[in-house]
């Protein structure tokens, strides 16, 4: 590939480099220990699934820090909106009553 | 800094803090949250202003630490025995791997890897100048460890707080590995100062030629940093330059001392009244210089990182065409 000489320096390109066809993004999560479940630590770019799961361990584990990883498409994750948050979870912050502390239990009946 | 975005004028950012049609209870609500100690995540909203400049500061980040790779890559072939070898190659590879967080946490907020990317190679975006310098010896790769992560580490530290949640997260993982960096740059040179007086002078030497550099990583004086307002008013900046490289010369003073070496100021000295070390000024021309293009390695190092993403076009397009081959096949076997 040439470079021809530009006023910046010998290595600069006159043009932008064309756009490669990036690999597609992936959402990586890590179980760090059994009995834990998966975290979202990030994304990576990778070209396919097994890929991405060589990627992960190299970017997202270099301290032992998994003993499981998922990897999927960012496409693929569905999200809630955070605009309608509060239609959304609303109608569980007043219910009450799906707390313990709701409930006065007496005192000899010990622990419940 | 790695985050010299902040504290340099940016000529192409023609962003207004403020746009003329953003709804004033956005603003409001986003405001609040910040003053309240909340995160901001990636699909709230955001002033236009808010999100242009994390693009920027987050990704110029990305570019220092995958640029910062090059002064030290350059000593894997030629370090003294295999441990060190072994450390240098982690701490590079560390390196790699930071930036691939930040590019991550810059692609939340709506911008492709490939136009950061291009933006690193058509120049149009800077890594932190500290990088422009070259690493002569042995002793040089101590010194960065010890100086200029250390540095960083005084920057990264209160970035974990910043305002956009997943920048604070990719600082948190940043900061956690970042210590063995320094530590192992410090233990390099006390390896080195318990040498010969060879070895002793070559870190005197590199102390000399990094130190000044150094204290200019933190950006200009407070005073002449027009730009920092705003973004400590958006949480994404929480401490000033002046304060961060005060902090930075106080913690690496007794450092100095119990290595041996001497920091090249004949006007460092510990002020009693101020409760701090006074030191000499920085030449800022020279920075300035540097920043603007004409360091002793800008071009080298552009130069690099043109030719990697050049002679690797075909590691990206083979593994693209691997991907395809394989999904044809499964396709054909499940038919």
């Amino acid at each position: 590939m040439s470079n021809p000489a530009t006023p910046e320096g010998a290595n600069a390109p006159t043009k932008a480099t064309p756009a490669l066809k990036d690999w597609p993004l992936w959402e990586v999560f890590v179980r760090s220990k059994q009995g834990l479940e998966h975290k979202h630590c990030g994304s990576l770019h990778a070209a396919d699934a097994e890929h991405a799961l060589q990627m992960a361990r190299d970017i997202y584990t270099r301290r032992q820090e998994g003993v499981s990883i998922w990897v999927v498409p960012s496409s693929a994750i569905v999200a809630s909106r955070p605009s309608d948050k509060g239609e959304f979870f609303e109608p569980a912050a007043d219910k009450i009553y799906r707390h313990p502390t709701f409930y006065e239990i007496p005192d000899e009946v010990g622990h419940m | 800094m790695y985050t010299q975005a902040l504290s340099i004028p940016d000529p192409s950012a023609k962003v207004q803090p403020i746009q003329p049609d953003e709804p004033a209870d956005k603003l409001e609500a986003f405001q609040a949250r910040i003053d309240a100690d909340g995160r901001i995540e990636p699909q709230d909203w955001m002033p236009e202003a808010y999100r242009k400049t994390l693009i920027r500061q987050i990704s110029q980040h990305a570019h220092s630490e995958v640029v910062g790779m090059l002064p030290e890559g350059n000593w894997i072939t030629r370090a003294p025995s295999l441990k060190r070898k072994a450390i240098l190659l982690a701490k590079v590879q560390d390196e790699g791997g930071h930036g691939l967080y930040l590019y991550s946490a810059a692609e939340t907020l709506g911008v492709s890897r490939a136009e950061l990317i291009e933006q690193l190679l058509t120049g149009r975006a800077k890594y932190s100048s500290i990088f422009n310098y070259p690493t002569l010896n042995w002793a040089d790769v101590g010194v960065i460890g010890w100086l200029v992560d250390g540095a960083a580490i005084m920057n990264q530290i209160p970035l974990c707080r910043c305002s956009y949640g997943p920048y604070a997260r990719a600082m948190i993982r940043i900061c956690k590995e970042e210590s063995f960096h320094q530590r192992q740059g410090y233990e390099l040179l006390l390896t080195m100062m318990r040498g010969s007086q060879a070895q002793r002078d070559m870190v005197q030497d590199a102390v000399n030629r990094w130190w000044w550099k150094c204290l200019a990583m933190f950006g200009p004086p407070d005073s002449a940093s027009v730009h920092s307002e705003q973004s400590m008013r958006w949480g994404i900046k929480r401490i000033s330059n002046d304060e961060l490289r005060q902090k930075f010369v106080d913690a690496t003073v007794p450092q100095a001392e119990v290595l041996g070496v001497t920091l090249p100021d004949p006007k460092l000295k510990w002020n009693p009244e101020r409760g701090h070390y006074d030191f000499g000024e920085i030449d800022w021309e020279e920075f300035w210089q540097t920043v603007n293009g004409h360091g002793p390695c800008n071009k080298e190092r552009l130069g690099t990182r043109i030719k990697a993403h050049e002679d690797g076009a075909w590691v990206r397009e083979g593994a693209l065409a691997h991907a395809r081959k394989q999904r044809e096949r499964a396709l054909r076997a499940a038919a």
